[in-house]
């Protein structure tokens, strides 16, 4: 057993340090120049600056050291907590990150729990339900609920729910109610991808032979989809939690720019955009820690969820 | 689409053996017969193998049972599901208007008319006009060449490298095949969008870097289906017999491995295309598109919001649009997958 699982935090911190290095080497290592770019962030036209003054620029933000430096005093960095510094910005990304980091907290939060909830009500339902019309319905809205940009229903909330009802402010982050519109944009795509991933579970599921035994002892079908099927159709799903948990954190870029909320993902569309290197090497770095924090807490709880299975050989399953 | 997909790959990567790739679909019998003519005589020489193949007749593509006529009765009972052949039209539609859409507007995109700002859609206007005064039915499908395009571009990417990756490693195996899908699984814990900001981030704004961005982003699907495939195709016994009778792996692969694994990409290829539509369409909205005036989708959408308030339709009309290409994408490449089970 501490074998199993120290071979799991070995294994989550090997990908965590893969994934910073692939996004390090898609920032540095791609065909522009990194330095011009960094500098063009800071606001300083490289080619109108003498040789000197370019070499100053350049050691001022540390970019004048060869790339395999940059890299490890960076990892290092990383390793000891100091993200580096924000070129557009001029602050250090960590307080940077941490001073954004409520508003995004509460709306992934929010976003996860209603996408949770809804996306297993809709699977429970969608293959509860036996009158074929409604069924067709159920099953098909995972898929039209992952059609639409979320930006558009975003914009589609605005117009209803602020401008023509006046419920909802449109924008900011003070109060719940600001919290409403940017949950409901990211809890659409999410819980959908969670009840088609369902759906096909509880499929599984419900024609397994111990499903059969229950219905023959005289249970009605909805204790026995209660009582027998939730629980063991939700088992294999656990799996895409890292996948939906790193979903809602990238959907919170589009929502909190639509909504004009000051977190994290605001952040990141605002470092793209100053093409500010750092800033956006430390959120995705962030975005993958969390996703890989996310797989090794439910591998290590899978053996005790679901007895049966021998560590390390749980069921995959793909969205 | 299925129909359209399969004569690609095996036209486009082996022309000369297109009627023997063809045939692949015909089992083990064909094998012997498509290989070179060193190979052939194999037949005699392996009794063992030979033997039992030669008792199966050749079934050609076009005879009942080859791999022409299961695609037309696919097609067919396709043909009269209503919702499936308007998803196919409208489809064929927005691609016709990406290369040609002239053929549906006679207005210029960027030619303005204060006297007309902020039109509500009407017959002159199908959606309205901007703050400009622009047509934005016209914009509409102008920015369907610049999306679409990048969608395609973005596919290709995917498809290619995809392809290329899923197969080596369900060829080659060990090492190789395991330092593969480690790759794929590292890409895998950086979110799609992220991933593509930083590619944005590093190669500038625009709709080629954006292409690119996505097309990389959605890369690793496409190299776990093939991997997937692959590994399920190599050991039928119609494999197994053509690598007996002599042929050489890359040739196997062309003319049995490919064309017998592509069905699953095929339908992973037209979803995708919807999901590269929507995070091409996101990273538009967000800025990073082409530079005005040109608008991608995304961009009008994002253009629109400043005028939520008195002209809805400027941002929700185009919106609509691109969660109607979206969903019929959807559709279609579910009504293929149900089929085919």
């Amino acid at each position: 057993m501490t074998r199993y699982i120290l071979g799991r935090f070995a294994q989550a911190l090997g990908v965590l340090w893969a994934a910073y290095t692939v996004t390090f080497a898609v920032l540095y290592l791609l065909p522009s120049d990194p330095i011009a770019l960094q500098l063009g962030a800071a606001g300083i036209e490289t080619d109108k600056l003498t040789p000197a003054e370019l070499h100053t620029a350049k050691a001022r933000f540390g970019l004048d050291r060869p790339i395999l430096e940059q890299y490890f005093s960076d990892l290092w960095g990383f390793l000891r907590g100091d993200l580096g510094e924000s070129i557009a910005k001029q602050q250090s990304v960590a307080s940077l990150i941490g001073d954004r980091l409520a508003p995004t907290l509460s709306l992934s939060l929010a976003a996860a729990v209603v996408a949770l909830l809804a996306g297993t009500a809709l699977a429970y339902l969608a293959s509860y339900v036996r009158w074929r019309p409604a069924r067709l319905v159920l099953t098909r809205l995972p898929s039209f609920g992952a059609s639409f940009p979320q930006f558009f229903i975003a914009l589609v909330l605005i117009q209803f729910l602020s401008f023509n009802l006046g419920l909802l402010p449109a924008t900011g982050i003070r109060g719940w109610k600001s919290l409403v519109m940017p949950t409901i944009t990211i809890s659409i795509l999410v819980a959908s991808q969670l009840a088609a991933v369902l759906m096909r579970s509880f499929d599984d599921t419900l024609s397994q032979p111990y499903i059969v035994t229950a219905r023959a002892k005289g249970l009605s079908r909805a204790a026995v989809q209660w009582h027998h099927g939730l629980r063991n159709a939700l088992l294999p799903a656990t799996t895409i939690l890292g996948v939906l948990v790193g979903l809602t954190v990238t959907s919170s870029i589009i929502a909190e720019t639509v909504f004009s909320r000051n977190g994290i993902g605001k952040l990141a569309q605002e470092a793209v955009l100053a093409q500010d290197v750092p800033v956006v090497l430390a959120i995705v770095t962030l975005a993958a820690a969390i996703f890989v924090v996310v797989n090794l807490v439910v591998d290590l709880l899978y053996p005790l969820l679901d007895p049966r299975i021998v560590q390390g050989q749980r069921k995959e399953v793909t969205i | 689409m299925t129909t359209s997909v399969v004569p690609e790959t095996t036209g486009t990567e082996a022309p000369a053996a297109a009627s023997a790739a063809a045939a692949a679909a015909a089992a083990a019998a064909a094998a012997a017969a498509a290989a070179p003519a060193t190979a052939a005589p194999v037949a005699g020489a392996k009794p063992g193998a030979g033997g039992a193949l030669l008792s199966e007749r050749l079934i050609a593509d076009s005879e009942p049972g080859g791999r022409w006529v299961g695609l037309r009765a696919t097609a067919r009972t396709l043909a009269v599901k209503p919702g499936f052949v308007l998803a196919v039209l409208f489809i064929a539609f927005v691609v016709v208007s990406a290369f040609a859409p002239g053929l549906f507007t006679s207005r210029d995109p960027y030619s303005t008319a204060p006297a007309e700002r902020m039109d509500s859609p009407s017959l002159n206007h199908l959606f309205g006009t901007d703050e400009l005064g622009r047509d934005l039915w016209t914009r509409m499908l102008y920015g369907s060449q610049l999306t679409i395009k990048a969608a395609l571009i973005a596919l290709g990417i995917a498809i290619v490298i995809g392809l290329a990756l899923g197969v080596l490693s369900g060829l080659s195996g060990g090492f190789f095949d395991a330092l593969l899908m480690r790759i794929v699984d590292v890409q895998l814990a950086i979110p799609v969008l992220l991933l593509s900001l930083a590619i944005v981030t590093a190669l500038g704004f625009g709709t080629v870097p954006v292409a690119i961005a996505v097309g990389v982003g959605i890369m690793p699907a496409f190299a776990r289906t093939t991997r997937a495939e692959v590994l399920r195709v190599k050991t039928l016994p119609f494999v197994e017999a053509s690598r007996a009778g002599g042929a050489s792996w890359p040739r196997v692969l062309l003319t049995h491995v490919l064309p017998n694994s592509c069905g699953p990409v095929a339908v992973l290829a037209v979803l995708d295309t919807g999901v590269a539509i929507l995070y091409i369409a996101s990273l538009s909205f967000l800025g990073f598109g082409a530079a005005p005036p040109q608008a991608e989708w995304g961009t009008l959408i994002s253009a629109g919001r400043n005028y939520l308030v008195t002209a809805p339709w400027v941002s929700l009309l185009p919106g609509l649009f691109v969660a109607a290409v979206v969903l019929s994408l959807n559709h279609i490449s579910k009504t293929i997958q149900e089929r085919e089970r």
